[in-house]
């Protein structure tokens, strides 16, 4: 029995480690959410694409350091971008436009990314071994440690950014009601922007985890879909609600993979995840941490 | 426009409310339809027919449905290739389990199973809303397509895991299958579209379309006037996959021939959704105008570079094609968030009082 309780262990280590990737990925997503209302589909493809832009300097012969800096500017840029050509013509439309007009970045960056990088698949090196070690007979890897303690790191700040600070009040106002925000004088522009570049910075760690796992390729995008369950289970404006819900997803996907997968054909990870945030949202529809919505006519 | 709509008093409520009030209008599309049965048959090649005319009807007939869905009952929904694979497969099972049913019912059929999976996917949408419900929908997407490649049955344990369309006749023509023409296929194709474009229409402006929309306007309101929320939001779930069911299976027997459920991706439940949008939410002219575009889009790309002398590797032609999309949206969410449609609606009022604009 001993092996049996050391393999479930593993299974439920390998879930975690996965679960926090997902969560790296939706912790962008949340940023985005909680503090313009945007539902930003593309969250993804800014993961691929900032690691493809971090890949393809280091290519270039870029050093780690400079490179990593090269690509936060290129993320701060984007965020720019994005305000300026989509965000700002779309203010006050409706939130149904502007997930439509995350659908269409999505699909541009992708297009991009892939014309600017190549469409080969990289491999990303950053100086994290992607080893394992033992302990009391469980397998453990340094690279999900590594990713695990980041997406730590990462929650603490930006729990502190959202709750602690000046910027992050006016980030939550302008989530609450774009207009309201506006007249009392916060810039939301300036919101935007920075709210952008964030999520940004968040892809490039969640790009940097993935890609050094698995390779910059572009089914990161697809795999970067598997951050929505996540999403749904935690409540959209809950940054507490990304890990938890990720360590849910990753852990029910891994255990319905190893024990229910075989009765039914193997492959159900493509879309336990959502089968299992559909289920949790019958019986709790605004997620586990997000805030119950109270509608009024 | 070119004829006015002065003098032209209706005298009934039958009058008032017919889809086309105007005698022009209606001429009009009779026209169009008209033609649309009897030019491209005999005048258009086959490569206009198989690669721009049948494609264009058969996403035409999706978007209508998820335009329904979406549009005007309010569900954003991204698993429409999943709804699209249903229909597709029970098409399949259908014909090679019952060869003799003459293949229109076999498409009707396979409308009603993907109406009934719709349902069951729909509803959620009672407690989960917008862009849960998005998500969650995304379920569908992916358990559908997942169901189909694992359980042998559905490929008849073929072991390529593809379906492939028989070969069927309708009143003795051949419509499905390798040896049959692109113009039979187009005619079949056309002749379900514009019988459920009509029926769309007088869904959508009826009973059913108001329901619709009240939901999609505003929920809590309409359920207090007396919409009942989950008969309305299933029957739209229903009526929507039964759309994208018949698109489906049409989608493998009139257009592609063959195929897995690699066809059915994601990718296309995207490509739904964009014409939608492009076209217009909540217009059942706009889920033409979209379903054209986005046709017309990969083949102008294709062959604009070609005509100016450049030729582009494939592979920068394929990300090319994903930027413009990309920028395509964006563009026109920002300009027109209405679509199409929209556009074609100004340009009518414009000229109904041209020349003298104020």
């Amino acid at each position: 029995m001993a092996g049996n309780v050391t393999f479930l262990v593993e299974v439920l280590v390998g879930g975690i480690a996965a679960g926090l990737m997902y969560s790296l990925v939706a912790l962008g997503f949340v940023l985005i959410f909680k503090a313009s209302g945007v539902f930003n589909f593309a969250q993804g493809v800014m993961v691929l694409f900032s690691a493809l832009t971090l890949v393809g300097l280091m290519e270039r012969g870029v050093p780690v350091p400079a490179a990593l800096a090269l690509t936060a500017l290129t993320m701060i840029a984007l965020a720019f971008a994005i305000e300026r050509v989509v965000l700002r013509p779309l203010v006050n439309q409706e939130p149904i436009i502007l997930f439509m007009a995350t659908i269409g970045l999505n699909f541009f960056l992708e297009g991009f990314g892939e014309m600017v990088w190549g469409a080969n698949v990289k491999k990303l090196d950053v100086g994290i071994p992607d080893t394992s070690f033992i302990v009391r007979g469980v397998q453990m890897n340094r690279l999900e440690l590594t990713a695990a303690l980041t997406a730590a790191v990462l929650v603490a700040i930006l729990a502190v950014l959202f709750q602690r600070t000046k910027i992050g009040r006016a980030l939550r106002a302008v989530a609450d009601d774009h207009e309201a925000a506006l007249s009392i004088g916060i810039p939301l522009k300036t919101i935007w922007v920075v709210v952008w570049s964030v999520a940004g910075l968040v892809a490039i760690v969640a790009g940097i985890m993935w890609g050094a796992k698995s390779g910059v390729q572009f089914s990161l995008s697809l795999i970067a879909l598997k951050s929505l369950p996540v999403l749904i289970l935690g409540g959209f404006t809950s940054v507490p609600g990304a890990i938890v819900g990720g360590l849910i997803i990753g852990v029910g996907e891994k255990l319905g993979e190893v024990y229910w997968g075989p009765l039914v054909g193997g492959a159900i990870e493509n879309w336990f995840a959502y089968v299992l945030a559909l289920t949790f949202l019958l019986f709790r529809p605004q997620g586990l941490f997000g805030e119950k919505i109270i509608e009024r006519v | 426009m070119i004829y006015r709509e002065t003098g032209q008093f209706k005298s009934s409520y039958a009058s008032d409310q017919a889809i086309f009030p105007v005698v022009q209008d209606r001429i009009f599309v009779l026209l169009v339809v008209a033609a649309a049965f009897l030019v491209p048959p005999l005048a258009a090649n086959d490569y206009w027919l198989q690669a721009v005319l049948i494609p264009f009807l058969i996403y035409a007939l999706a978007a209508l449905g998820l335009n329904l869905l979406t549009g005007y009952a309010g569900q954003v929904s991204l698993g429409t290739g999943g709804f699209m694979a249903v229909g597709a497969y029970s098409a399949f099972k259908f014909s090679t389990s019952f060869p003799g049913l003459n293949i229109i019912v076999v498409f009707l059929l396979s409308g009603l199973i993907a109406a009934l999976v719709g349902v069951v996917f729909g509803v959620p949408s009672l407690r989960i809303k917008g862009f849960y419900l998005a998500v969650a929908t995304l379920a569908a997407q992916f358990f559908l397509i997942w169901l189909f490649n694992k359980v042998p049955w559905f490929v008849n344990y073929a072991s390529s895991g593809t379906i492939t369309a028989p070969t069927r006749t309708v009143l003795g023509v051949m419509v499905t299958g390798p040896q049959s023409t692109a113009g039979a296929r187009y005619v079949v194709a056309l002749g379900l579209v514009a019988v459920f474009a009509l029926i769309a229409k007088n869904l959508v402006r009826g009973r059913v379309g108001r329901s619709w929309m009240a939901i999609r306007d505003r929920d809590i309101a309409a359920e207090i006037i007396g919409v009942r929320p989950l008969r309305t939001k299933l029957l739209a779930f229903a009526i929507s996959s039964f759309y994208c069911g018949v698109a489906g299976a049409e989608f493998v027997f009139l257009y592609l021939g063959s195929a897995e459920t690699l066809a059915f991706d994601i990718n296309l439940s995207f490509l739904v959704l964009f014409m939608v949008i492009i076209g217009g939410l909540g217009s059942v002219l706009g889920s033409f105008l979209g379903a054209g575009f986005i046709v017309l889009v990969p083949i102008f790309l294709t062959n604009v570079p070609h005509l100016i002398g450049l030729s582009l590797p494939v592979a920068l032609q394929k990300q090319m094609e994903l930027m413009v999309f990309g920028a395509l949206i964006i563009f026109f969410l920002i300009v027109e968030p209405n679509g199409l449609a929209r556009l074609w609606q100004i340009t009518k009022e414009k000229l109904r009082l041209w020349p003298f604009p104020h």
